[in-house]
């Protein structure tokens, strides 16, 4: 079993409101210096229930204790399919700790701000450069906002058109936002049956004029590349229909192929997932978004333009979307991206890529036997098992429960929907053989354990701070905040 | 596992029962099965327009989150509406105190169309 998963100093932790001790206090109030006032009666109260009261190094240990039951990329081996839990260098952050970024107001006009409006410029050509497409915005805050972008300008480019078309074709191997972007802008979502991979048949039997844009994911979120992706653009694009690429798995491609050159007309990118900037529980994110030509003239402002005497944010834009956040970017984001370019340069990004594909290809080989492979083809940076070869009752949420035992996180379960029981790793190209091989040997014992003594995995965790949860019971019956016992 | 003869069924695990002009809608056995426990439920409101193949609600269970899709093309009389506050009733009672709404179907003869018990089993042994 891994080192890392044996019990050691676990800290226990109660609640802040349970450590509260009566008349405890962290702070002082300073001196009143400004005339005294009587409050109304009616705004004042003597005790807010259950109101935690403790001192300063009661907090300090509390949420440090709790820090220690975070898990993360720092601490190990974190194999998400579909989210590519990949190691943020640590350049990243000195670089976009540099106090001429980090300390910038973003109120700065221009031509005070130059050296960021430049980096964001090389960052959005470098962009462009990787994927092909002639203009691009670095404004959405994160991927589903960049996808967000992306309808809307297909949306406008439409209305410009005078088209009126009201669907959106959405293959059932796309990322699980691409349906709720097209609603959130107003269109139908027309699903579409795929056999692993999209057919050219398929769409065409699907596209019509009432058909705005395909949205697809290449490669899709089974980890296959859509090998009819140029014939499917060419189709859609002779109906008068626009292709949009949820572009979060471009880390498969890099050096590769340029998505602009396949045909599509938009497509996104995940800085945090291509670009190894931080996930950040939630946020900050950026996720560019890259435009053909004909949409250029919708892109949300401000667009940064390179003029004579220096870079300008331009938003005297009239055919634009609009602005989508207050200022121009995720600032702190892009800096930590364009970092990594840098630092890995044409050919760095190229290998990361391949180290990608080559590490999930690697997993895939070890554990075909072990566990069911549903798709047979050739997959890129991800692969996907399911529980369907797994005897004596044994299903994917015990494989995963067991694998905390060896020390492991475990990979994305019961995703994506078009495999039963899936579960789905992308190691990701930071990972090294000697990582790989000792969770594949943890995933292998487990299908054995499966076959010989299966209590081990129903009864599993045993190793870990919490037992297995009882999730029906906490989502039927949620207790949403603390109330005094 | 459970197919009650008197119902029809479809390819996406609902099933219909009719009752004179109205029909009675709700999820398979094996749908609930497949599921999981069932967390959630969200249900259209009386009165609602709905269309053949279009979702009429959700079901969340621990594992994911579906839509349920209308058999039939009708109006909405009546909804389950002890079903939100007792979501487990599509595990434990799929084809009693789990229905979840009542129709008034447009056309009625489309009823044909859907499976009986006998192909529904072969249909999902298939799947």
């Amino acid at each position: 079993m891994s080192a890392i998963g044996s019990k050691g100093l676990i800290l226990n932790e109660k609640l802040i409101f349970e450590r509260s001790t009566a008349g405890r206090c962290g702070y002082d109030l300073p001196q009143l210096d400004v005339p005294s006032v009587e409050p109304d009666e009616k705004l004042l109260r003597d005790e807010i229930e259950g109101f935690p009261e403790l001192s300063e190094v009661d907090v300090v240990r509390h949420y440090t204790r709790l820090s220690t039951w975070n898990y993360g990329v720092d601490s190990g081996f974190y194999p998400l399919g579909s989210c590519t839990m990949k190691y943020n260098p640590k350049i990243n952050e000195v670089v976009a700790r540099l106090p001429g970024f980090a300390h910038l107001h973003p109120a700065t006009p221009d031509h005070l701000s130059q050296g960021a409006l430049q980096l964001m410029y090389d960052l959005q050509q470098a962009l462009c450069e990787i994927s092909g497409f002639p203009a691009l915005t670095l404004q959405p805050s994160a991927g589903a906002q960049g996808e967000f972008a992306g309808m809307l300008m297909i949306h406008a480019w439409h209305q410009a058109q005078g088209n009126k078309r009201h669907k959106v074709l959405i293959p059932d191997t796309a990322h699980g936002t691409n349906p709720a972007t097209a609603a959130l802008c107003g269109y139908d979502v027309v699903p579409i049956a795929s056999d692993g991979v999209l057919s050219v048949e398929a769409v065409a039997a699907a596209m019509d004029d009432s058909v705005a844009a395909l949205m697809i994911t290449n490669p899709n979120t089974l980890g296959l590349f859509e090998p009819n992706i140029r014939e499917i653009c060419e189709l859609v694009h002779s109906r008068g229909g626009l292709v949009y690429c949820d572009g979060a798995n471009l880390h498969a491609l890099l050096g590769i192929c340029r998505p602009g050159d396949l045909g599509i007309d938009v497509m996104h990118f995940n800085l945090h997932k291509t670009f190894a900037t931080p996930h950040g529980g939630g946020g900050p994110g950026a996720g560019p978004v890259g435009v053909c030509a004909a949409l250029e003239p919708f892109l949300p402002v401000p667009v940064i333009m390179k003029e004579e005497d220096g870079y300008r944010l331009v938003t005297d834009r009239p055919l634009s979307i609009g602005q989508l956040r207050t200022y121009a970017s995720q600032f702190g984001i892009l800096v930590r991206a364009y970092a990594y370019l840098l630092s890995m340069g044409p050919q760095g990004l190229k290998r990361a890529t391949e180290l990608a594909v080559l590490n999930a290809n690697y997993i895939r080989a070890r554990l075909e036997g072990s566990y069911h492979l549903p798709y047979k083809q050739r997959s890129l940076h991800e692969v996907i098992f399911s529980d369907a070869d797994l005897p004596n009752d044994c299903h994917t949420l015990d494989v995963a429960k067991r694998l905390l035992d060896y020390g492991f996180h475990p990979p994305t379960i019961y995703f994506p929907l078009v495999v039963q029981g899936a579960l789905m790793i992308e190691p990701t190209e930071t990972e090294s053989k000697q990582e790989l091989d000792e969770f594949c040997d943890a995933l292998i014992a487990i299908a054995e354990e499966a076959k010989s003594s299966p209590h081990l995995l129903h009864e599993a965790p045993v190793n870990a701070r919490t037992r297995r949860l009882d999730e029906t019971l906490a989502a039927r019956k949620p207790r949403l905040r603390w109330e005094k016992g | 596992m459970d197919f009650p003869e008197e119902l029809k069924y479809t390819e996406d695990h609902e099933w219909v029962l009719p009752e004179g002009d109205l029909v009675s809608i709700g999820i398979s056995d094996f749908a609930q099965d497949q599921l999981g426990d069932v967390v959630f439920v969200e249900l259209p409101e009386v009165g609602d327009k709905i269309e053949v193949g279009k979702p009429f609600g959700v079901v969340e269970s621990v594992k994911a989150v579906s839509d349920i899709y209308s058999p039939l093309a009708g109006e909405i009389v009546e909804v389950n509406s002890d079903l939100p506050d007792s979501p487990e009733s599509i595990n434990t009672s799929p084809y009693r105190n789990g229905w979840m709404i009542r129709i008034k179907p447009d056309d009625m003869t489309k009823l044909d169309g859907l499976m009986d018990a006998s192909a529904y089993q072969a249909f999902i042994e298939q799947e």
